[in-house]
């Protein structure tokens, strides 16, 4: 009987399986870069399933307009970079309430349609006028990534369109309006049947941290830290692993 | 009857007038608010600077071009609606405002599915011809033109069935053949209704962002119109995608101006 009082407390003060991640509750706020949304919705429903009665909401977009979000008060508990320098912009003005931590690292790999009619075999496929090419804008991080690769193996490229995130950029290569585009080998791997990778040496170059942190104006504070670790915890970085990003 | 009219508005009821001045603020603080913030003592030189430029000649281009497509598909589309004998023209009607109120992201993916390389007609464009429409600035004047044209179709379509016909059939019993009788009598008497309708085609094409992103794609110089510069802007440097925004707003007032006495003084 007084077995299962305790267990009926340990239930209602959210203590389960997971002791770990602390007493959360309520609702988590989540701003992450687009580039996490499929990592990130299943381990919000995760985290949900070890926390019941907790609501995981998770905000995807381009990491820089996520940072701006976040001066300009959004009320978001955890923020999940796709660059450091986005996160360097909340902890600049004091909006972060813990040291970002490094969770997975992504570099990019070439993404072709199905069956690669194109034929590309490398970045030098770029250069090529004839060819159709995506890419994101420089502005965004996955863009500023390929200037990185292309500045290392001292190709031009040139391309047909400079999408406004990497998701964008994926889309046109499903569609196969585009014969190649640089996205990241998580992208490429979520769309595994529409899409064929390619892989290049001057992928080392187009590493990029992700990075996240607790917010200083958190509504949630207990809850931000509890799903943060969850993110490091064996089960979140085995979902990161498999989604193809590296995990520290 | 003048002067019951008269103190009739000086009773005004606070219950309408204070929804009223919240609805008015509500509207303008935030054009007022990008004003105030628009970098004044720079903008000439941000405004002259090559990427804004390049945008906004490339955004005035294409609305234009597409305003021109609009004009020679549309015109002839509204008289087809308003005069035309042709069944379920009601239904017809309805369809062409479709574009009028569907987001204009959809559109842009119709457009993709349709035209593009792999479209529906895009992959035969593409093997017979070689001719590949999304990331071209030809893909940037059909997407605002198919966001635009239910805009131009609505007004000169208005402006035929106000017109009397009886003016046509004169002309007709008089000999003139009915593509004499468009020129000459019809088009005339609608020609408000053709300019109030360009003008608003030309400003929701220069507005277009939607389909254009979706379809046409972003290429500095090519495809990168003011929306989506001011978008792309907002990532890195606000300051410049505040001066775009303003570009739009004085255009959008201006146009508004110039549609004056047609819409913003009534009916008086």
């Amino acid at each position: 009987m007084r077995a299962l009082a305790l267990v009926a407390l340990m239930v209602l003060t959210g203590c389960g399986a997971t002791g770990s991640d602390g007493a959360a509750t309520g609702r988590i706020t989540v701003f992450a870069a687009a580039s996490l949304t499929g990592t990130f919705t299943r381990l919000g429903e995760d985290f949900e399933a070890a926390h019941p009665g907790v609501e995981v909401v998770l905000s995807f977009g381009g990491s820089a307009g996520l940072a701006q979000q976040i001066g300009q008060g959004a009320p978001a508990d955890v923020f999940a970079s796709a660059a450091p320098a986005n996160m360097a912009q909340v902890v600049d003005s004091g909006g972060t309430a813990a040291a970002p931590v490094t969770f997975a690292r992504n570099r990019l790999e070439i993404a072709v349609p199905r069956g690669n009619p194109a034929g590309i075999s490398g970045l030098a496929d770029f250069g090529d006028a004839e060819a159709k090419i995506a890419l994101c804008a420089e502005q965004v991080p996955c863009g500023a990534a390929a200037k990185r690769a292309f500045d290392a193996a001292g190709i031009t490229a040139r391309p047909d369109t400079l999408e406004q995130d990497v998701k964008a950029v994926l889309a046109k290569v499903r569609l196969g309006e585009v014969d190649a585009a640089l996205v990241y080998r998580t992208d490429v791997r979520s769309a595994a049947g529409e899409v064929e990778g390619v892989a290049f040496p001057e992928a080392d170059r187009t590493v990029n941290d992700y990075v996240i942190a607790p917010l200083a104006d958190a509504p949630n504070d207990a809850g931000a830290r509890a799903f943060i670790e969850h993110v490091r915890s064996e089960q979140g970085r085995a979902v990161l692993a498999e989604a193809g990003f590296d995990v520290p | 009857m003048t002067s019951t009219r008269r103190r009739a508005r000086g009773r005004l009821p606070v219950v309408l007038v204070l929804p009223a001045v919240v609805g008015l603020a509500f509207l303008l603080i935030p054009l007022v608010g990008l004003l105030v913030r628009a970098p004044w003592r720079t903008l000439p030189e941000q405004l002259f600077s090559e990427s804004v430029g390049d945008a906004l000649r490339l955004s005035l281009v294409c609305a234009s071009l597409a305003t021109v497509v609009c004009l020679v598909l549309g015109v002839p589309l509204a008289w087809l609606l308003a005069r035309g004998d042709v069944p379920g023209r009601g239904v017809l009607r309805a369809l062409v405002t479709v574009p009028l109120v569907l987001p204009p992201v959809v559109g842009g993916v119709a457009l993709l599915f349709v035209l593009g390389r792999r479209g529906l007609v895009g992959q035969h464009l593409d093997a017979w011809f070689g001719i590949s429409l999304p990331f071209t600035t030809a893909g940037v004047v059909l997407a605002e033109a198919f966001v635009a044209m239910p805009f131009l179709v609505i007004s000169v379509e208005g402006a035929l069935r106000a017109a009397d016909p009886r003016y046509e059939e004169a002309a007709a019993t008089l000999g003139a053949s009915r593509w004499l009788a468009f020129r000459r009598v019809t088009l005339p008497s609608i020609l408000p209704g053709v300019v109030a309708g360009t003008v608003l085609c030309w400003a929701r094409a220069l507005g277009e962002f939607g389909a254009t992103i979706t379809f046409a794609g972003n290429f500095p110089g090519e495809t990168t119109t003011m929306p989506l510069a001011v978008y792309l802007a907002l990532e890195t440097d606000p300051e410049s995608a505040i001066v775009l925004s303003v570009v739009l707003l004085l255009v959008s007032v201006g146009v508004l101006a110039a549609l004056r006495d047609r819409w913003i003084s009534g009916p008086s």
